[in-house]
């Protein structure tokens, strides 16, 4: 009976693995696609408008063109940290996809830790682009890495601070009972200055523009990613993407009332309220300049770090109060 | 790693040759203490192509399609100055109908040299939108321009004494409603960049060059402007047909990168005002000299000739020897004296900052390699 219930979750997993597989190729095609036509739209231009309808298979051939491209190692590279990076920063991205809920039933896992999972296993990003700059060989790349690294660091404290915040409103962990909490109403109404502050931090955390100074282009060419060619670089790209997916999933969980909605079936809500966010972050990168790394640092923690933990204390007294 | 008298504790960074804000095969070798700059030396001399050298080589006119590639975004600027300068040389009178051609094309040229500028600054800058909104606008000045001058990059429109083409009234209705056109999106790009909190944090107070500096290394152009002197050759030694037109110097208070931004910004709007009383005012008539020699060969002497080009002071010093070439050209180039300063700036300054500077001085590399 055990067995039978454990081949039974064992199939459910391999099941969900795959599937959390398509999605993030399907998301990450798809979000490539999204943004060059977000960007060429806000810039007067059509975009990709001959492969496909209005260039929807675009990134497919983008794709299959990396893949043909040759793998160029760089002489003097750290070789097994060099290979390794590109994979180390794609691990953690499908991890957690395991816990995050696309409706009421659809989650692979719902464990009670959830958000710890997440935000844990997003951490590992950076060791991924540290082990991408270090290898290389290169000094721009090692520019990039370090600024990833103190820009993450900078930015997960005001980010789990802020999140605490809505935490500490559901008294759990768990991501469905968080979406659970807001059946009568979304907290991105009870808790605005968290989510502005949530918003911030995960552009940053993505390494998004204005925020993207661990790939500033015109500064350090492209980054920790300057030595990688061909689907290494397409893995980086790839885990970008998701990044940005997992990120507005998590603010769609924590402030947008997750899968809830009417009419639709609740997968098409989320997925909604999911490319929503998306698009915001898009917008930001394509109207703002880039900050300079200083007053990137200076805006965590002067500003944005006592302002999530002035939140979560007020927070704390409004509960305790009421 | 180590060099010449570098220390342990800093390295070399090479911005360039190749490198996404050189703007071009410039290379800017940084001593490094982390991210800060301790010295920075630029390198020169990669597109090195001997313009000088070949005006010694060909007749006056065979040289004049070289000035369009020395500096290529205003390049009738340049077609102008030499022009002038060899018709300094040969007395030559050029109708009034020609100057105000030049100066409406030469001006066009400039908003277009200023609209590419404020583009690719701020694509430094890390904004991608208004490089696109800003191609858009020059889109139309190219496609005026190619109407009159037949190409739309590397002018070679101007002859000695006049122009070889006259423009028609489809094109002076064209620069007048590019007039409106601009004017009308002055109001995106001062939301969109002007007033733009990020922006105004990563250009005020840096890069700042006092007047004394200024002088001291000879630059021109709107960098001397932004540190407030209002010298502008147009004004201070009028030459053509711009003392006929009103128009204001826009300078600067600070000197910092964001009132060299600024200035260009505003030089727009006064070349606007140039373009549309020249188009009100533009004069009938014929638009060559007479009596233009077949065979230029002008009678031994020398001239210097200056305009203001959109980068700064272009000069050229011409010395005749009664020949069919010139004995001597000299091309006195903006970028270059305003390349100068960098190392004198760049000092204690971070990465981001070196490229916000070094885009500001709007520097062709080209121009200065020559």
């Amino acid at each position: 009976m055990a067995t039978a219930a454990q081949s039974v979750s064992i199939v459910g997993m391999i099941a969900g693995l795959i599937g959390v597989m398509a999605l993030v190729a399907v998301n990450a095609l798809f979000l490539i696609w999204m943004e060059r036509k977000v960007a060429a739209h806000m810039q007067l231009r059509p975009g990709p408008m001959e492969v496909g309808w209005h260039g929807a298979l675009q990134t497919i051939a983008d794709a299959l063109k990396l893949l043909g491209k040759e793998l160029i190692t760089p002489r003097d590279v750290d070789r097994p940290v060099y290979l390794a990076a590109p994979i180390v920063i794609f691990l953690p991205v499908l991890v957690s996809f395991l816990v995050i809920p696309f409706s009421q039933n659809l989650i692979i896992r719902d464990m009670h830790v959830g958000v710890l999972l997440i935000l844990s296993f997003a951490a590992l990003t950076v060791l991924a682009i540290l082990m991408a700059g270090w290898a290389s060989n290169n000094k721009y790349a090692v520019f990039g890495a370090i600024r990833s690294v103190a820009q993450n660091v900078a930015y997960e404290i005001p980010l789990l601070i802020t999140l605490m915040s809505i935490i500490l409103m559901v008294g759990s962990f768990r991501l469905t009972d968080i979406v659970a909490a807001q059946n009568r109403v979304w907290f991105i109404l009870v808790q605005p200055v968290a989510f502005i502050l949530y918003i911030i931090c995960a552009t940053a955390e993505t390494n998004r523009a204005p925020f993207d100074l661990p790939e500033a282009e015109s500064e350090l060419v492209a980054g920790f990613h300057t030595e990688y060619s061909g689907m290494r670089f397409a893995l980086f790209f790839l885990a970008e993407y998701t990044n940005m997916f997992i990120v507005a999933a998590l603010a769609t969980i924590f402030f947008l009332g997750g899968w809830r909605g009417p009419f639709l079936p609740g997968v098409v809500w989320f997925l909604l309220k999911v490319y929503a966010i998306i698009f915001l972050i898009m917008w930001f990168r394509w109207t703002f300049p880039r900050v300079r790394f200083d007053q990137l640092i200076t805006l965590s923690w002067k500003i944005l770090i006592p302002l999530s933990l002035a939140n979560l204390i007020i927070t704390a007294f409004v509960l305790k109060l009421v | 790693m180590l060099e010449r008298g570098l220390e342990e504790k800093y390295y070399i960074l090479n911005l360039g040759p190749q490198h996404p804000s050189t703007h071009g095969v410039l290379r800017v070798e940084l001593q490094m203490e982390g991210e800060f700059i301790v010295k920075a030396d630029p390198d020169i001399g990669y597109g090195h192509r001997g313009h000088e050298h070949m005006a010694e080589n060909r007749t006056y006119l065979q040289f004049l399609p070289n000035l369009g590639r020395v500096d290529y975004l205003h390049a009738l600027a340049y077609n102008q100055c030499y022009c002038m300068a060899v018709e300094k040389l040969l007395e030559l009178k050029v109708p009034e109908r020609a100057e105000f051609i030049r100066v409406i094309t030469c001006e066009l040229n400039r908003i277009a040299s200023h609209l590419l500028w404020i583009g690719a600054y701020l694509l430094d800058l890390g904004a991608f939108t208004p490089f696109l909104y800003c191609f858009d606008d020059r889109e139309n000045i190219l496609d005026l321009l190619d109407r009159v001058t037949g190409s739309r990059l590397t002018y070679c429109y101007y002859r000695f004494g006049g122009v070889p083409r006259d423009v028609d009234d489809d094109f002076l209705a064209g620069c007048k409603a590019f007039a409106r056109r601009l004017r009308s999106r002055y109001r995106d790009y001062e939301n969109l960049v002007n007033k733009n909190v990020i922006f105004l944090e990563r250009t005020k107070g840096i890069g700042i060059i006092t007047p004394e500096q200024c002088v001291k290394y000879g630059l021109t152009g709107p960098m001397l402007r932004g540190s407030g002197i209002p010298y502008d050759i147009r004004k201070c030694e009028p030459y053509s047909v711009y003392p006929l037109f009103d128009f204001e110097i826009p300078v600067g208070s600070t000197g910092d990168v964001y009132d060299r931004y600024m200035v260009r910004y505003r030089e727009m709007e006064q070349s606007l005002r140039i373009i549309e009383q020249a188009v009100d005012r533009i004069p009938a008539g014929p638009i060559m000299a007479e009596k233009v020699p077949k065979r230029i060969k002008p009678a031994p002497g020398e001239v210097y000739v200056a305009v203001e080009a959109a980068r700064g002071e272009f000069g050229i010093y011409l010395v005749s020897q009664g020949e069919t070439a010139p004995y001597r050209l000299k091309l006195r180039v903006p970028s270059f004296g305003n390349l100068s300063i960098l190392p004198e700036i760049a000092v204690d300054t971070l990465v981001a900052d070196l490229v916000a500077i070094l885009g500001s001085i709007d520097v062709v590399v080209p121009e200065i390699d020559r």
